[in-house]
């Protein structure tokens, strides 16, 4: 038997063959999943995840073929890499899903997720808190006397860095629309 | 063809091009309007039972011995939330079923309205899809897709809930060839370079075993002649789950029995002796693997499944093959003819040696008794008075279930119907009578046991209505045998709530019913009273007194592994830790 070139523990058509197959290491993963714009598709996809146990740390879903009815659902996920191959295979086995992209390891990918930051305060701290949000690029987009609301887009880290920097700051409210991704070149 | 009708016709209509010829269920408020088509047509058969779960479980019985899906129709509410049960027993086991419920009209749905259930959402996660039809007009290709689907790659339940309205409301009907194409079309050729691969692997292997399971027999009676083809040929031994019996033969030279934690002990220590495993549509169930970290540890797995999420899902395997069984087999054939049929005949030589020394341990072996009937004796008799028939055998669930499993034998596939992910009681009466509409000659016996029995035993009166001429033979020790099982050897013979008081008198219920009740207690008497049974021509209630205490053997104990098994009662004393306990 030893003859054939097969590894115990290693699959020729799975992610297990890049890396250490035994290997327990929880990883994220940013998964896109095209799917029908059909009624209940979102609770399907996310009835998967709460009914195998598996973890969610955001997921965005929008329309983005009008006239195809499609959607693109964007979901981070975590996992040891068995785990991630089982949530691509029950992802893969719903039927509104078409296509299911694993963009941490399909090739480079760009991740941007937008938020929202409300913050509070006066004098010092409210130009403090300006002038972090230009170094950051946020916009501002709602003002008063008394706060700020910041538009900032960018990766999680950042949009994460960001927040620790306002909470001293007056940091009364977020709201983040979790990640888009789009693999890189063509 | 494109015509305008109701929504109601269109059902009628659609399950009539689709090829249906029976479907059970139960009429309520939301389907009338379906309910009244088939009042005015004579094409489908209507087989009404008394609860909606049997009618799942019916359809179940069915689609299973016919290779057809069964169909089923209910109301909304209750209708639709008894039919649950059923629809998770044909997921996890992949029997496909078309439902369809009645549901309030869209102007009242979220009202809360009369006999209002959020069908698709209670039943999302038990079906393999399902669907809430609000357009009449998009009523004939919702239900074509659904057969589809039910059918397509693993088969499945699924279920389409139709508002009142909708089914009042007139739209286009057209025939299922001017349905859309699904873009759901799972792959069903397997990697011819996997494939060509595994025949090496079958070429040199010095102790192989073939680890058979239900797909080979969702892929058709084809794939299970392939399957006989394949291992007689190569001469390698056959052992099966629970849900593949029947796709090899029994009488095969192969055939080394079921496997796992009832199995046989030869099947058990194959498994866990051989150095390479080919797994052709199981799913490397808890069931059959014991502790995984000790599930035969010296092997090359290969894995057949036309479900990718069953590759690597709980067992990691060296060779996945995504593709259906019958396709998978017919190239494999082919490769390996075409190569010379090879296999390593000495170690094939060896290995059938150390088989055969495992079969002398005769692990079926059990004390028999002249006064009281052993269930193990009762299905023996039943085997012996039976064969030669065409015969279909459903079961309830527990003890009674692993016996009829390890002392029947099948030589043909969709012959033996039984519940075997979600272990439902309840399902074996009904299963027995949709097995019985769908062979209408045959003989089909439900082995049962009295508790399991009695949670759908309402369908006698189906059984009756319908001349369904079902035997159901009821192997009764007045407790819940499985159950009690594991209160001996888990919780210190504390039987807790695990037998059966006040059971109702058998024959009597029988009579009740309007059909033949048969008693039987002397193992003297029993051979006399199972011909009376099979030779009646009518449904009969066979109440089969049975030793009261005895144990289902070999057991591989929870959280143990396959060279790990009890054979019998002696040394059970503390087989199952504390990290077994945990498990069920």
């Amino acid at each position: 038997m030893s003859a054939l070139n097969i590894k115990q523990g290693s699959t020729s058509h799975s992610a297990y063959e890049l890396r250490d197959p035994h290997a327990e290491i929880v990883e994220t993963h940013t998964l896109a999943v095209m799917v029908d714009n059909e009624a209940g598709v979102l609770a399907r996809v996310i009835g998967l995840f709460s009914g195998r146990g598996y973890n969610i740390d955001s997921l965005t879903v929008a329309e983005v073929d009008h006239k195809g009815h499609r959607s693109r659902i964007t979901v981070v996920t975590r996992g040891t890499p068995g785990v991630i191959e089982q949530i691509k295979a029950q992802l893969g086995r719903l039927v509104p899903v078409h296509e299911v992209h694993d963009l941490t390891v399909e090739g480079p990918a760009v991740e941007r997720e937008l938020a929202l930051f409300k913050v509070a305060g006066t004098g010092d701290r409210r130009v403090e808190a300006l002038r972090l949000a230009d170094i950051f690029r946020a916009n501002v987009v709602d003002s008063t006397l008394e706060s700020f609301v910041f538009e900032i887009t960018g990766t999680v880290e950042k949009i994460d860095a960001f927040a620790d920097l306002m909470r001293p700051l007056g940091l009364v409210d977020v709201a983040r629309t979790g990640v888009a991704a789009l693999s890189r070149g063509i | 063809m494109q015509r305008q009708m109701t929504g109601a016709r269109m059902v009628v209509q659609a399950l009539k091009d689709q090829g249906v010829d029976v479907v059970f269920g139960y009429p309520g408020g939301a389907v009338l309007p379906i309910y009244d088509e088939i009042f005015q047509q004579n094409d489908i058969r209507h087989i009404l039972v008394r609860h909606e779960q049997g009618a799942v479980h019916m359809a179940e019985g069915y689609a299973r011995s016919t290779g057809k899906p069964g169909v089923v129709l209910v109301t909304s509410g209750p209708g639709a939330t008894n039919a649950v049960t059923g629809l998770t027993d044909a997921l996890m086991d992949s029997i496909p079923l078309v439902v369809l419920t009645g549901q309030v009209p869209t102007f009242m749905i979220g009202t809360d309205g009369f006999q209002e259930a959020d069908t698709v959402g209670i039943t999302r996660p038990c079906t393999k899809h399902n669907w809430l039809v609000k357009d009449t007009d998009k009523l004939a290709e919702t239900l074509h897709q659904a057969f589809h689907i039910a059918m397509a790659g693993r088969p499945g339940p699924v279920l389409i809930d139709i508002p009142k309205d909708v089914q009042f409301a007139t739209g286009t009907y057209a025939g299922p060839k001017q349905a859309r194409v699904s873009h759901y079309q799972p792959k069903v050729k397997g990697d011819i370079e996997a494939i060509t691969k595994l025949v090496e692997l079958i070429e040199q292997a010095e102790r192989p075993v073939f680890y058979t399971g239900g797909g080979v027999i969702n892929s058709g009676p084809g794939a299970s002649q392939l399957l006989r083809e394949l291992a007689d040929g190569t001469g390698f031994p056959v052992t099966s789950t629970l849900m593949g019996l029947g796709a090899y033969p029994a009488s095969g030279k192969g055939w080394l029995g079921m496997l796992g934690m009832h199995g046989l002990y030869e099947a058990n220590l194959a498994m866990h002796g051989c150095d390479l495993m080919i797994n052709l549509g199981a799913r490397f169930d808890d069931r059959i693997t014991g502790r995984i970290a000790d599930f035969s540890p010296r092997s090359i797995k290969a894995h057949v499944d036309i479900d990718p999420s069953s590759i690597n899902k709980v067992v990691r395997v060296d060779l996945p093959i995504v593709g259906d069984i019958g396709h998978v087999l017919e190239d494999l054939l082919k490769v390996w003819k075409a190569r010379g049929r090879k296999v390593n005949k000495d170690g094939l030589a060896k290995w059938w040696g150390q088989i055969e020394q495992w079969k002398l341990k005769k692990c079926l072996s059990y004390k028999g008794s002249t006064t009281t009937i052993k269930p193990q004796y009762a299905l023996e008799r039943l085997e012996a008075l039976t064969k030669g028939q065409d015969r279909y055998i459903t079961t309830e669930v527990g003890q009674h279930q692993m016996w009829a499993a390890q002392f029947l034998n099948f030589d043909a596939p969709n012959r033996w119907m039984t519940s075997g992910g979600l272990g439902t009681m309840g399902y074996g009466l009904p299963a027995s009578i949709g097995v019985q509409i769908a062979h209408p000659e045959a003989l089909v016996v439900n082995v049962a046991g009295e508790a399991s029995w009695l949670m759908n035993m309402q369908e006698m009166g189906t059984a009756v209505q319908f001349r369904a001429p079902v035997k159901q033979f009821i192997l009764n020790n007045e407790r819940l045998g499985m159950v009690r099982q594991w209160q001996q050897l888990l919780h210190g013979e504390r039987y807790s709530q695990s037998w059966s008081e006040s059971l109702p008198d058998f024959v009597k219920l029988a009579e009740a019913f309007g059909c033949k009740g048969i008693r039987c207690s002397d193992p003297a008497l029993l051979d006399d009273a199972i011909m009376e049974m099979l030779a009646y021509d009518g449904p009969v209630i066979f109440d089969c007194l049975v030793e009261k205490h005895e144990n289902c053997y070999p057991m591989i104990p929870s959280g143990k592994a396959h060279n790990e098994m009890l054979m019998g009662d002696a040394g059970v004393e503390g087989a199952i830790q504390a990290g077994g306990a945990v498990l069920v």
